[in-house]
């Protein structure tokens, strides 16, 4: 069904926009926190990292199963 | 890059595994068809074959062990060439990510997370070579990856408070009775969510970057014009150039979320 590929497609882009939110949101929230504070700067991308990874991580599942809808179509 | 008759490219058949190695400058059609077959076997009914994506790792390995003691061969105050690259890479993981997270009890682990970084680190970057794949972009591989980190976190968390205590730290101390019929569910699921999560993060990663570059370079073959050339390599050029970067950070993210755990299973109390 070609309906299929339509909703991975929306899927994947649905998936993006919710990791867009939440990556700009924490970027945005560390580089304030870097201007407040410069010398922080080591500790803050450490964490930014790490949250960064947790965030990406449940975007990129989404974005596996729009791939998994389209290969086990 | 293959293109069949129709003009489609073969993307997902270059991130598969397959049973063959892919062979540069071999012409000669009927001796190897630009392919080298790798033996096939069973043991006990399990397919053990030796896929492409094994021999990465065994050249990942490999390689490891060659620049690793071709690096610190001579020990000496001043470290020079690839030791002072080395060297840079694994003081900083240790001062800033292993000790800060771990504590001193850190340095216990750096073995584990050095060879997990490393590991990680040299299969990435191994398949951004052309003709060759990308071992951390098999499933399988990334689940093996991520079931050493768990058995490392549990056995971690076993060591440091015993086995009963163990278990008990799954939920915090001083709970109500009831609220714990809710709470142990949920904290059984989110122990086996970290290794999947960290599974598939590692996996979606390579997978997604390799993907990328192949549609960009295959929409020259799919469009048919010569001009959509330098635009597509241009592309993909940039995403290789992000790919290199992007296979140092899911490198760094794999070890800095296992030591983490770690630490998290060890001393639940902070």
């Amino acid at each position: 069904m070609e309906l299929a590929y339509l909703g991975a497609s929306i899927g994947a882009g649905l998936g993006v926009i919710g990791a867009g939110l939440g990556i700009g949101s924490l970027a945005s929230s560390a580089m304030e926190g870097i201007a407040r504070q410069p010398e922080a700067v080591g500790d803050i991308r450490t964490n930014m990292i790490i949250a960064a990874a947790l965030i990406e991580g449940v975007a990129l599942l989404a974005e596996i199963i729009c791939v998994l809808v389209v290969v086990t179509k | 890059m293959a293109a069949d008759a129709d003009g489609q490219v073969d993307v997902v058949g270059h991130i598969l595994d397959h049973h063959s190695l892919e062979v540069p400058f071999i012409n000669a059609q009927h001796v190897f068809d630009g392919h080298i077959e790798l033996p096939q076997f069973e043991v006990f009914g399990i397919d053990m074959s030796i896929t492409r994506h094994v021999v990465m790792m065994w050249v990942a390995s490999a390689l490891l062990i060659v620049t690793m003691i071709s690096a610190f061969r001579r020990p000496g105050p001043v470290p020079t060439g690839l030791r002072n690259f080395l060297e840079t890479i694994i003081v900083f993981l240790r001062d800033e990510v292993i000790i800060p997270i771990m504590g001193e009890s850190g340095r216990t682990y750096m073995p584990f997370l050095l060879t997990t970084f490393f590991f990680i680190l040299y299969c990435n970057m191994l398949g951004l070579i052309p003709y060759t794949a990308t071992a951390t972009g098999n499933i399988s591989v990334t689940a093996a990856l991520a079931l050493i980190s768990f058995a490392v976190t549990q056995g971690a968390g076993i060591a440091n408070n015993g086995f009963f205590g163990h278990w008990k730290n799954l939920v915090p101390s001083g709970l109500p009775a009831p609220l714990l019929i809710i709470m142990i569910p949920i904290e059984i699921i989110g122990m086996l969510a970290k290794p999947f999560a960290l599974c598939i993060r590692l996996f979606a990663n390579m997978i997604a970057g390799h993907i990328a570059i192949l549609v960009f370079l295959g929409l020259i073959i799919m469009l048919k014009s010569y001009f959509v050339a330098p635009a597509s390599v241009v592309l993909a050029a940039a995403l290789y150039l992000l790919e290199i970067f992007i296979g140092f950070v899911q490198a760094f993210i794999f070890t800095v979320l296992t030591a983490l755990f770690v630490s998290m299973a060890a001393h639940p109390d902070h």
